[in-house]
């Protein structure tokens, strides 16, 4: 599950700390010197294709060897050592100057949350734990990670780890990725071996381990805590938040969990550095991302490009074009099934980044692209993603266990057009009632296609309930 | 005639064994007998020194998946040699079986087949594949052939969503299928044999077909681009 964070879960300080960073620059512009971990502001006003230079996952497409011996060859772990002895302060600061915000979809800017972790300690130990849980439908990005360029995510987890001070690293994977998670374990044995983690890791005398968690089949696990709660051995049901992570969490210690692409991005950007990274994509989105180009284009792929490329640049470039030409678009689900579906004219020039996709009422999430040409039936679609939300409901919160069921029950009759107009405020209304009622955000991310689906097709779903009518009372 | 009944009687047990839904947990406990083999006892060895001692019970998953793996399916008598070993309530284990959806709590078909009908897929065919499959097993969702070969799941997700549709036998993900492919799949499963995964339409994991966009030149060698890490030493001796 993408890592949707609500920002009014969020403590002051941290929502002030989170806010754009326009508005510390432009409080600080006017009197001094941006303070240190400031992004520099960007120039450019066209961006993608990205430099094959410029790409950060080498071997995405598994063409060249992923063992240590490739991975060194091809750039890891050269000079970790050296970053390692920098200290946390100087990794936070560089991640902040790079202006990375975290890659599981909530977009929360990392080199800050990996501050939070470096309060003064209380003798308990501290863990970094990595969200591989990948299961939102439409999101593959992490596979490719870990089958592919695992050892890029161990050295990763050992300078954030470092970052935060951390003693060990959990790596949660879900349960369906065997093989994946069998290339991350033979990885980090390799590593283990080499001296690179484990006991003095890399000759820097930081102990540090790296450790394997497979899950068992829950999509609710990708959510923070109840991730946490999984790899206490217990039900995925997410907690409530205070206390968060970084004061509470695994095992009762300071935790902060990260998706697989944040950490595995980190070696490249302390390597190449922040101001290197920040100069992908506009400024508050910047970087490169791993975007998943699903449904009907005419080459489906995974794909690395530069933050802030229009939306149709991408699905062109790299995936021959929607099936049928650009005209036979319907819509497009930007960001994983959670996110709202957006129609053809805003897909037209939308731009994928965070602030683009806010601005088209929808979000970047994990920058998973459903496309959907003319020949689909759309209500059928997200009733689909309705019903995967239903059976994924944990059941802790009336709101989501009830309202989704609910949802789920009205949106079948929608696919076949048996309900009256007046049901589809509300279903609008069921969808309010569920979003921002529940403990964590699967609730929210059940509700948004659903809105989304309202929002931009309500003649399609009226038309279907007319015909149906029609063909009722011959 | 002895020997005949007593065929028979194997039969007749084995074939309460296979169907522990009939049992009741006191039933099964008493009949099924659990213990972790040999190499397993090694591998949950192993596993426990992953976890802080007092928290031995984060295990828990892994150490079931063990047990399933050894059994095929996942029955109490399991659940609670688990909990024995991580020294838990055995309910509590069971509670956490039961909410994980990669666990049979009943005994499955020797391979699982899970075909992806979510979205993505269903754009490109998941539902035609389903249809397939259940056709060609002659099963429903969650059904599970007499002889004990296959159990036909429709699932959500596989996180393969590029390489759609997708199709899970076991651990293994068979990617951008059509008919044909399927019906070879499944064709090497009733022989007893099980085709190497990956995708079936010629390329290469999850690039595009027919040529590369990106990444066509040699990666670029290490070092390339870093920027300069002054020594913190040397550093504080300017």
């Amino acid at each position: 599950m993408a890592a949707i964070v609500r920002y009014n879960l969020l403590t002051k300080p941290q929502i002030v700390a989170a806010l754009p960073a326009s508005l510390h620059v432009q409080r600080f512009q006017s009197t001094q010197a941006p303070p240190p971990g400031t992004p520099p502001p960007q120039t450019k006003t066209k961006f993608g294709p990205l430099a094959d230079e410029d790409r950060i996952f080498t071997n995405l497409y598994g063409r060249h060897d992923w063992r240590l011996k490739g991975a060194m060859k091809r750039g890891d772990w050269y000079k970790t050592k050296e970053i390692v002895l920098k200290g946390a302060d100087w990794i936070v600061n560089e991640i902040k100057t790079s202006g990375l915000r975290g890659r599981g979809g909530a977009g929360f800017p990392s080199g800050m949350k990996w501050s939070f972790m470096n309060k003064p300690g209380d003798g308990r130990p501290k863990y970094l734990v990595v969200n591989a849980d990948e299961g939102e439908p439409g999101t593959c990005k992490d596979r490719e990670i870990m089958r592919h360029d695992p050892h890029k995510l161990v050295e990763g987890c050992l300078i954030a780890g470092r970052a935060m001070g951390a003693q060990a690293a959990y790596i949660y994977i879900r349960g369906e990725f065997y093989n994946e998670a069998s290339n991350m374990q033979l990885a980090i044995a390799e590593a283990y071996q080499a001296g690179l983690i484990g006991k003095n890791a890399c000759g820097t005398g930081y102990d540090f381990d790296v450790f394997m968690h497979r899950g068992a089949g829950a999509y609710i696990c990708g959510e923070e805590t109840a991730l946490i709660e999984s790899l206490e051995g217990k039900q995925g049901k997410p907690r409530l938040k205070p206390p968060f992570p970084a004061d509470v969490g695994v095992f009762g210690c300071p935790t902060t969990v990260t998706n697989v692409e944040t950490v595995a991005v980190a070696p490249s950007i302390c390597r190449r550095g922040g101001v290197w990274f920040a100069s992908f994509g506009r400024t508050r989105n910047s970087g490169t991302k791993l975007f998943n180009i699903s449904g009907h284009v005419n080459r489906p792929c995974t794909v690395e490009e530069e933050m802030s490329i229009p939306l149709k640049e991408l699905i062109e470039r790299h995936c021959g074009g929607v099936t049928g030409g650009w005209d036979n678009l319907l819509g497009v689900i930007p960001g994983g099934s959670s996110t709202p579906i957006i129609p053809k004219n805003v897909c037209d020039d939308v731009i994928m980044d965070f602030d683009g996709l806010i601005a088209a009422q929808t979000s970047l999430g994990t920058a998973a692209i459903i496309v959907m040409d003319k020949s689909t039936d759309v209500i059928k679609a997200i009733a689909r993603l309705i019903s995967f939300y239903k059976h994924e409901s944990c059941g802790q919160c009336t709101p989501c266990r009830e309202g989704i069921g609910w949802m789920n029950k009205i949106m079948t009759r929608f696919v076949k057009g048996d309900a009256q107009p007046a049901e589809i405020d509300m279903l609008w209304e069921i969808s309010k009632q569920i979003e921002g009622h529940t403990i964590c955000a699967l609730g929210d991310g059940a509700a948004w296609p659903v809105q989304g689906l309202i929002r931009h097709f309500r003649p399609e779903i009226e038309k279907r309930m007319q015909l149906h009518a029609k063909r009722a009372s011959n | 005639m002895l020997l005949l009944s007593r065929s028979i009687r194997a039969i007749h047990l084995a074939a309460v064994f296979r169907s522990g839904a009939q049992m009741d947990a006191t039933k099964m406990r008493k009949t099924l007998k659990f213990e972790f083999s040999k190499d397993n006892q090694r591998r949950v060895k192993a596993l426990l020194a992953w976890y802080p001692k007092a928290e031995w019970k984060g295990a828990l998953l892994p150490l079931l998946d063990i047990a399933q793996r050894q059994q095929g399916w996942l029955s109490i008598s399991a659940v609670q040699a688990v909990a024995e070993t991580i020294k838990i309530d055995p309910m509590e284990a069971f509670e956490a079986a039961q909410f994980y959806t990669m666990f049979f709590m009943k005994p499955r078909g020797k391979y699982v087949v899970s075909v992806c009908t979510s979205t993505p897929c269903k754009l490109r065919g998941g539902d035609e594949i389903f249809e397939a499959c259940k056709k060609a097993l002659n099963l429903e969702h969650g059904q599970t052939t007499p002889d004990m070969q296959f159990t036909l799941k429709e699932d959500y997700c596989m996180g393969a969503c590029v390489n759609a549709p997708v199709l899970a036998v076991n651990d293994d993900m068979y990617e951008d299928l059509d008919e044909k492919s399927l019906a070879s799949i499944l064709a090497d499963l009733r022989n007893d044999k099980l085709p190497p995964a990956g995708p079936r339409n010629g390329r290469c994991a999850s690039e595009p077909k027919g040529g590369l966009t990106t990444l066509k030149s040699e990666p670029p060698p290490p070092g390339y681009m870093m920027q300069k890490l002054p020594d913190p030493k040397t550093k504080k001796c300017q």
